[in-house]
């Protein structure tokens, strides 16, 4: 079963034409990944996904709702939480900090007037960040400054923080770019056992091959605003199609 | 204690006891002495130190803790201020009714300034709150004092007329702000030796009033709530994807610190009944921010100290003279007596203003944090100095 099918979906800037008729349905607990050349329009589609931006044409339904005209914060409590490409944390915060407001997030809502009881003594919300940074490996930096992690540590902040929210659908905007080779294969274990390990659907917007065959189940190719195939990834690995568009015609 | 930690409760602590101290703290010098124009301890400052310290405290929950800069808000200080004088027109001198009524209008002033303002954040939303409260104030100042609709006096300030209906009134009652027949003028003088203290109605009413606006600042840090406001000053963005509407948080924020704002005018009032459309010019809304920064922004007795440092200078500072000046430095020889005199001249008077810059610069750049920052750094020096010493002298021990 698809839990979110994209339809026709088409978003012009001026006169730059960014997508036009995409399709694309990603299946429940799968993880599948979009590819493709620089401009091809995939940071576009997944703005479109997550209400940044609305579409010209077209359907975006998750679950079996529509997810157009949205607030970014409406569709996060639909239940898609979203990965920047560089990492969005709370930098003035402690690890701790960071933690616990999606966790407040989910259990209030968008928006409570929670000014009198105090963050300590919330110990349903406090169990579930500990627990969240236990699985993270990062309980011993629950106290430091987010701003002041590693690179790959806030990448695995910024994860948890999604995680922590019970996701249904998962998005990751290139997820290891300007990421050091250990630090990327670190990450790719972490979605690998986050995919197996929960009830969850992961979609991936990358650049690196390494990743992307690592990892998903299912790949959509985009070029020029368009998908190009949607196929199993053994089976892109060996198409013209793709080998033109990302290498040029002359190749 | 209060729902509150061990150190919030212990500020909280210290604070009571400075405020309720503070006609013999600020009173250092027996009255008779020269250096008497240094004593601070009189109702009528004593009363603007606890008073801006709630408006600053108010200021800080919004600036503080959000990071949104109003220019703004001695819109709401004003309208406050007008509320309650009103309130001792229509019904009488009692003061609850009007602080009461100055809460409520400043916090629907602040919901409707704060839900247009917000739609921008940064310099916008500045610009936003500057022009809301210019305009306030233009509207108080000639606007709405026109012969057929007069609601603020215009230039002369709203105050009691004898013709007003004041209901309530009764001869028995005080002809000047009162707390159930408790005038807010009655002031308790008290002779020790050579020193004179002063305990006021007004000062201890307003001092309490500043107590429980300094514990609902607590909570409201401690709380979810002031998490989420912090996370809008650290990330918008993220927030908006983690199923966060701003909006809301930062309007609320906003209508709280409003009403801080309108409660200490009102207070204003109480303590004297007259309300001018000064108090909503530009120059009030900077003062406070002066006052959130130099003291500390973000955290939660800061406020407090920037509104007793600045309301400090503006009234000692300001009362010293050349008359003065020549009499401290009568010891040196004339020509050089004129020479000092002469330079420390423009720093004094009217000229305090540039004292406070001055101090103000220096602040800002070498404690960014504000005085709090000054008063940590010169407690971990202490401990530092105390561990050092400890060490050196366990290491010498065994030397020997």
């Amino acid at each position: 079963m698809s839990i979110l099918e994209v339809k026709n979906v088409g978003k012009r800037f001026g006169g730059l034409q960014a997508l036009s008729d995409v399709n694309l349905s990603v299946k429940e607990n799968t993880v599948h990944a979009i590819i493709g050349p620089n401009g091809a329009g995939k940071s576009t589609l997944l703005n479109c996904l997550v209400g940044k931006l609305i579409p010209d044409s077209g359907s975006v339904m998750f679950d079996g709702q529509s997810v157009l005209g949205r607030a970014p914060y409406e569709i996060n409590q639909m239940g898609i939480s979203r990965v920047f490409q560089t990492p969005e944390i709370f930098g003035d915060l402690t690890v701790m900090e960071n933690m616990m407001i999606p966790c407040f997030a989910r259990r209030d809502g968008a928006f409570a007037l929670n000014a009198m009881p105090s963050v300590g003594g919330q110990k349903d919300v406090l169990h579930k960040a500990e627990a969240m940074l236990e699985e993270m490996n990062m309980a011993e930096k629950r106290n430091m400054h987010a701003a002041a992690l590693s690179r790959g540590d806030k990448r695995r902040l910024e994860i948890g923080m999604c995680l922590s929210q019970d996701p249904r659908l998962l998005l990751l905007d290139e997820p290891t770019a300007g990421m050091a080779r250990a630090d990327t294969n670190n990450t790719i274990d972490l979605l690998k056992e986050i995919s197996d390990q929960r009830d969850i659907t992961i979609a991936i917007i990358e650049h690196d091959m390494h990743v992307v065959f690592s990892l998903a189940n299912r790949i959509t190719v985009l070029a020029q605003g368009t998908p190009l195939v949607e196929d199993d990834p053994e089976n892109i690995r060996g198409n013209p199609k793709v080998r033109e568009a990302y290498l040029g015609e002359t190749a | 204690m209060f729902g509150l930690d061990t150190k919030d409760t212990r500020s909280l602590i210290i604070v009571a006891i400075l405020v309720v101290l503070a006609p013999f703290i600020l009173n250092p010098f027996p009255a008779a002495s020269a250096m008497a124009q240094f004593n601070a301890g009189y109702p009528d400052l004593m009363q603007k130190f606890v008073i801006f310290g709630i408006f600053a405290i108010g200021f800080n929950i919004l600036f503080g803790l959000t990071g949104y800069l109003s220019f703004g808000h001695a819109a709401f200080l004003g309208v406050g201020s007008y509320s309650c004088v009103w309130m001792f027109k229509l019904l009488g001198y009692n003061v609850i009714p009007g602080i009461l009524l100055s809460v409520v209008i400043s916090g629907i002033f602040a919901l409707a300034i704060g839900y247009v303002s917000l739609r921008r954040s940064g310099i916008y939303f500045s610009i936003l709150t500057l022009a809301f409260a210019q305009m306030s104030f233009s509207l108080a100042y000639s606007v709405l004092s026109n012969p057929k609709f007069n609601l603020t006096n215009g230039e002369t300030g709203l105050q009691v007329y004898a013709n007003d209906p004041q209901w309530f009134h009764r001869d028995s009652l005080p002809d000047l702000p009162h707390l159930f027949g408790l005038s807010m003028r009655a002031t308790h003088k008290l002779e020790i030796g050579a020193w004179e203290f002063q305990l006021n109605v007004g000062y201890y009413l307003c001092a309490l009033v500043m107590l429980g606006c300094f514990y609902l600042a607590i909570r409201i840090f401690r709380s979810p709530f002031g998490l989420m406001l912090r996370a809008v000053k650290s990330n918008q963005q993220r927030m908006n994807y983690t199923g966060l509407n701003t909006r809301p948080y930062t309007l609320a924020a906003f209508v709280i610190s409003g009403m801080y704002a309108g409660l200490a005018g009102g207070l204003l009032s109480a303590v004297d009944p007259l309300a001018g459309a000064e108090r909503m010019q530009w120059t009030a809304s900077g003062e406070v921010v002066l006052m959130t920064i130099l003291g500390g922004a973000g955290t939660l007795i800061g406020p407090v100290l920037g509104a007793g440092f600045i309301k400090y200078f503006e009234n000692i500072f300001s009362k010293i003279n050349d008359h003065v000046l020549h009499s401290w430095f009568a010891f040196l020889p004339d020509g050089i007596e004129d020479f000092v005199v002469f330079l420390i001249h423009p720093f004094i008077g009217k000229g305090w203003h540039l004292t406070l810059g001055i101090l103000f610069m220096l602040v800002v750049i070498f404690l960014p944090g504000g005085l709090v920052e000054g008063g940590q750094r010169i407690g971990n020096w202490v401990r530092g100095r105390k561990r050092r010493k400890s060490k050196t002298a366990t290491k010498t021990e065994p030397a020997e």
